[in-house]
């Protein structure tokens, strides 16, 4: 049996298409250049590798149109602890397109984006219109964006066996059927020059679901003494509806001797009763052709009303979750990266070029999520006083950029 | 009284509206502000990348001007 977190690629997934309004705040009236990149990435940690290549295009048609089109592949293999515990290792691969335009018009760039998702048992559309407006002498940027996104989600099973028990066809389980969700976002941001080395960007944003938003693979333990290892699984039931709001601020500050400093604050909350907070430094540092960032993160939130370790019965409520993103924990990341900028004797045409290289390390220590696969009843460890769940994850990207 | 100090912060803040405001950065001054290691996301495909990881293993979402893109949801 498949496990897949598909609420979560509801967040994911339908985070599609602000790259059009994500256009470097306080650059709004300018389009971007020309470029070409390509990308590989590696995700491995808990259990799990991801394996990711992008490829992205974009092109102006004259001084007022730009054109954008993205696609990426990812492949998903290994076992998180929720496949461990419920389910079979696996393999899944994942397909995206994305395309965008925007249009410069006097001091106001308009942006429409479509993207399209494919998995096996999940399907995504999204679309996105942006607006931004440049004001007060450009001192002043004033964005605003809608996101809607379609998404249907299905649920496989295992159809035929290979010798070695591994699935070598599966199908969409009937008794699932579809399942859709309708997410909304509404966007307003506002970058402002404050001096002549400082900027300040802020963000509001406020997402509503609508429909599926379980999972349809993930389970939640309740306490049951007829079994031998204690507790029993049974499917996590959330609720249909969610809205979320989140206000981001971002200072930028250019230091004395050409580097530049970067701080980030993101207050979270949402009606399952979460709330979060972020912080994060960085720091660029270019030194002739190279560039170098480095960043620190730390991520703090609380759980979901309907979350829990274990329940003390089957269908206790009549919302339940064991997942553990909804559950309390705190995390930190630090990351490194380096860019160097050439050019191409022979390639005229393209005016820069750089190879990039980053790598960022996270690590998440949950507080009330413990870890099941330790439970063992004969020592008196049951899965509600087993070992806290932590997990320590990699991610490695390296990709080429061409601007022509 | 107070009905008065309301009118005359009204006029006042009427009278603001009309006069334009001055650039207090000139565009010229904005040299460092123009400098790519200003831009807030100055590698949009890697950012886009990390921002889609933080998103699939937390809660919080949105408010990041964030583009989506990779996987790693399971």
């Amino acid at each position: 049996m498949q496990l897949t977190s598909t609420r979560l690629k509801l967040l994911a997934v339908t985070i599609l298409g602000l790259g059009a309004l994500a256009s470097a705040p306080g650059r709004a009236g300018v389009l971007p250049e020309d470029e070409a990149d390509v990308e590989w990435n590696k995700y491995s940690g808990g259990g799990q590798v991801i394996e990711g290549k992008t490829w992205l295009v974009r092109k102006k048609i004259g001084d007022k149109i730009d054109v954008e089109y993205t696609h990426l592949i990812d492949v998903v293999s290994g076992a998180s602890i929720d496949v461990q515990l419920a389910a079979s290792p696996y393999i899944e691969q994942r397909t995206q397109d994305s395309a965008s335009v925007q249009y410069l018009h006097g001091k106001s760039t308009y942006s429409v984006s479509f993207s399209h998702s494919f998995e096996p048992d999940y399907r995504s559309n999204t679309a996105v219109f942006s607006i931004s407006q440049d004001m007060f002498g450009d001192l002043t940027t004033l964005s605003m964006s809608y996101r809607r996104t379609w998404n249907d989600v299905y649920r496989q099973e295992c159809a035929m066996h290979g010798k070695n028990g591994a699935c070598d066809e599966k199908i969409h389980d009937p008794s699932f059927g579809e399942k859709t969700e309708d997410q909304r976002s509404y966007g307003v941001g506002l970058t402002q020059i404050l001096t002549r080395n400082s900027l300040l960007s802020a963000n509001f944003e406020v997402i509503t679901d609508e429909g599926w938003i379980a999972n349809p693979y993930r389970d939640v333990a309740y306490l049951d003494q007829t079994v031998g290892r204690g507790f029993s699984l049974e499917p996590e039931t959330d609720p249909n509806t969610r809205t979320s709001n989140a206000l981001g601020l971002d200072y930028k500050y250019y230091l004395p001797y050409r580097a530049a400093v970067d701080v980030q604050y993101r207050y979270f909350q949402d009606t399952w009763g979460i709330r979060a907070h972020t912080g994060q430094l960085g720091y660029t540092h270019p030194w002739r052709n190279w560039t170098f960032d480095g960043t620190f993160r730390y991520y703090t939130q609380t759980h979901a009303d309907f979350y829990s370790n274990a329940f003390l019965f089957a269908t206790q409520q009549n919302f339940m979750s064991r997942n553990r993103e909804l559950s309390t924990y705190t995390s930190w990341s630090a990351g490194l990266g380096v860019s160097y900028q050439f050019t191409i004797p022979h390639f005229r045409w393209i005016t820069k070029s750089t190879a990039n290289l980053r790598f960022n390390h996270l690590v998440l220590n949950y507080k009330d999520f413990t870890d099941a696969l330790l439970v063992d009843p004969k020592n008196g460890i049951g899965i509600d006083n087993a070992p806290l769940y932590s997990v320590s994850i990699n991610v490695i990207q390296a990709f080429v950029s061409a601007s022509f | 009284m107070p009905r008065r100090l309301v009118c005359a912060l009204a006029l006042l803040a009427l009278l603001c509206a009309c006069s334009p405001i001055e650039p207090w950065v000139k565009p010229y001054e904005r040299e460092h502000l123009a400098d790519p290691i200003m831009a807030f996301d100055r590698v949009p495909i890697a950012t886009a990348f990390m921002d889609h990881v933080y998103e699939v293993r937390m809660a919080a979402r949105g408010a990041t001007g964030a583009v989506g893109g990779g996987c790693g949801c399971n």
